[in-house]
């Protein structure tokens, strides 16, 4: 089933306010916003998020900060595993 | 002759009676010695190996310690400085750490994760002579030293050199380097001084004697039986306590250390085919950790027959995640350590093989080490009865002299009961069950523990008061519902409203490391305050929901 590009990002930026960013403004989070250097995903928040890409979109996803370094990558890492 | 606390492992209550009572103990006098011991008795066996393929035997750990160590002194390093390393974890960092001791220096590991604001403050803290330093850590650290950079002499380890780099990197000098011989320290010069934060807002040093950390390492050979043929993991940061252990045991029995990188600790997928592949016979981690492994790891997927010992500490395991994990790695012994950075282990459970399935409660904390003494007192310094609650002191041989050039915060963290002892307070409140275990009960101050991290939420709210919105702050720390602290920082700005959270994460990451960055803020217009007009730390825990 092929998902589109604004889908998975609308998702994953859902995922990310809801288990990260309590209380922000959604408009904050835009699709270039580090993850990593501004604190918003530590190690425990890579893990969570990479086991919620890895049952919605039934794709392997390495836990490294490049991958997951904004949600450009991360679309992009689900759509070459999808 | 024995020294008192010698004749004190003998004697501790609760110590089993030791068939062999009358045979020589060999206690170890200093950490570096250590490694000079196990290069004589196995001088090409293994001593630490990387994830990389980066190995090294026990002659050569040994001969590049000794080369740092004649560099550094060099340099201008002197008995009684400290010498800070700045690097990601690898076999340079445990040549550091040996080369550093041998030339009469305390080490002082930075944490190559955390901001290097908070690293230079450190190092001028304890105003470090050298620091050895991976180039991509240079220049931002340089800058924030500022002037001070000036007295520090600086060993770049550039990423361009072949590992292991610190002999590489001393190449040029070496010529001209004299050899020295090692330094035999007294047991109460220092060994290293570890960071941890603080409730003033700057990180405090624990500082630690050979005399401390050598009485920690000699309780573990006497009760976890290491051999040469042991693997022992590296998974603790080298500025965590935990570190201690598995650096200094495995070397001292001749073992071989598994160092595990930053990237891959933190990957439960990755560590699980690690520890299987690896042959790794003992881990030492947090219950985070283990949880973690037990979760994610796909522990089913591999062979973990030669993992003969689990230990833990630093926070409470969940007796739920402690069931799974043994559920999943049935065959090894587990342990729960227990002590503060300032006494490093001293108080220790063996877990039951059989985890009831009705059991609801973390288990004890346990007994005294070997080495310690336990007392449970009431806030006027009182013994209380057995079975009731109390903070834990302990007076041992492994207790911290105190915190580097804090006597007002040292003298406050000593107990001195009427016969003349001193005892350090750990600030935890534990009671002891009938049979001598002590069950850990909370903290008396706003201390807390993350991921086996400990956190002052004081240090958090500095951080937070120098951001210009910010009118006033409260911090709190209240567990999930699946058992996972949460910092929820509450926030009442200084132009009504609110203050965009990333820009406010961003900010906390410039300066904290990252499990003290908070994870919820709210933004009542004022706090809740009590009748003394305090923050009322009761009321926002109540609405951190």
């Amino acid at each position: 089933m092929a998902i589109s590009n604004d889908s998975v990002k609308q998702e994953v930026k859902a995922f990310i306010l809801k288990e990260f960013l309590v209380g922000a403004d959604p408009e904050e989070l835009t699709n270039d916003t580090p993850l990593i250097e501004t604190g918003i995903l530590d190690s425990l928040g890579m893990i969570k998020l990479v086991t919620f890409l890895e049952e919605r979109y039934k794709v392997t996803v390495e836990v490294d900060a490049e991958s997951l370094a904004n949600v450009d990558a991360i679309v992009e890492m689900v759509e070459a595993g999808s | 002759m024995l020294k008192a606390w010698q004749t004190l492992m003998r004697l501790s209550k609760w110590s089993k009676p030791d068939p062999d009572a009358t045979a020589e103990v060999d206690i170890s006098t200093a950490l570096h010695h250590l490694l000079d011991k196990s290069a004589e008795r196995a001088a090409e066996h293994v001593a630490v190996e990387d994830t990389t393929g980066v190995t090294v035997s026990y002659r050569e750990l040994c001969r590049q310690s000794d080369t740092l160590r004649d560099a550094l002194r060099y340099l201008g390093v002197d008995c009684g400085d400290r010498v800070a390393f700045y690097l990601p974890k690898s076999v340079d960092s445990i040549i550091s750490i040996f080369g550093i001791m041998k030339a009469g220096a305390a080490y002082v590991p930075l944490d190559p994760g955390a901001p290097a604001a908070r690293n230079a403050y450190i190092a001028s803290n304890c105003s470090v002579s050298a620091v050895i330093i991976d180039d991509r850590f240079v220049s931002e650290f340089c800058d924030k030293l500022g002037d001070l950079v000036q007295d520090i002499a600086l060993i770049v380890l550039d990423e361009t050199l072949p590992a292991p780099r610190v002999e590489a990197a001393l190449i040029g000098m070496l010529a001209n380097v004299p050899i020295t011989a090692t330094h035999d320290p007294e047991p109460e010069e220092l060994a290293y001084i570890l960071y941890t934060s603080g409730s003033t807002g700057k990180p405090k040093g624990v500082m630690i004697s050979h005399e401390n950390a050598c009485s920690f390492v000699d309780w573990c050979s006497e009760t976890f039986d290491p051999h040469e043929t042991d693997r022992f993991s590296s998974h603790a940061p080298l500025h965590f306590d935990l570190s201690v252990h598995d650096v200094f045991v495995s070397i001292k029995h001749g073992a071989t250390l598994v160092l595990i990188a930053e990237d891959t600790g933190k990957n439960p997928e990755k560590l699980a085919r690690l520890i299987a592949e690896r042959k790794i016979t003992v881990w030492y981690s947090t219950p985070s950790i283990l949880g973690l492994l037990a979760q994610f790891g796909k522990l089913d997927q591999h062979d973990y027959s030669s993992l003969r010992l689990i230990l833990f500490a630093g926070e409470v395991f969940p007796i739920k995640h402690l069931r799974e994990t043994k559920r999943m790695l049935a065959a090894p012994r587990y342990f729960n350590l227990y002590g503060p950075t300032e006494t490093n282990v001293c108080t220790y459970f063996e877990i039951p093989a059989e985890v009831s399935a009705k059991r609801l409660d973390p288990y004890p904390i346990g007994r005294p080490c070997s080495h310690y003494e336990a007392l449970v007192i009431d806030t006027d310094g009182s013994p209380v009865a057995a079975g009731e609650e109390g903070e834990l002191v302990m007076h041992g041989p492994g207790v911290t002299p105190g915190y580097w050039k804090l006597a007002d915060r040292t003298a406050v963290a000593f107990h001195h009961d009427p016969s003349g002892k001193v005892w350090y307070k750990t600030g935890d409140v534990v009671l002891e069950e009938q049979d001598g275990n002590y069950i850990y009960v909370g903290r008396r101050d706003r201390m807390v523990k993350k991921r086996g991290f400990r956190i002052e939420l004081g240090e958090i709210e500095t951080c937070l008061y120098q951001h210009p919105d910010v009118e006033e702050i409260g911090v709190v720390a209240v567990a999930d519902e699946q058992g996972d602290l949460q910092i929820w920082a509450h926030i009442s700005p200084k132009v009504g409203g609110r203050i965009s959270i990333i820009p406010l994460k961003s900010f906390c990451a410039k300066r904290l490391p990252a499990y003290m960055i908070p994870d919820r803020f709210t933004f009542p217009e004022k706090l809740p305050r009590t009748s003394t007009d305090k923050v009322d730390y009761q009321k926002l825990m109540e609405i951190s929901v």
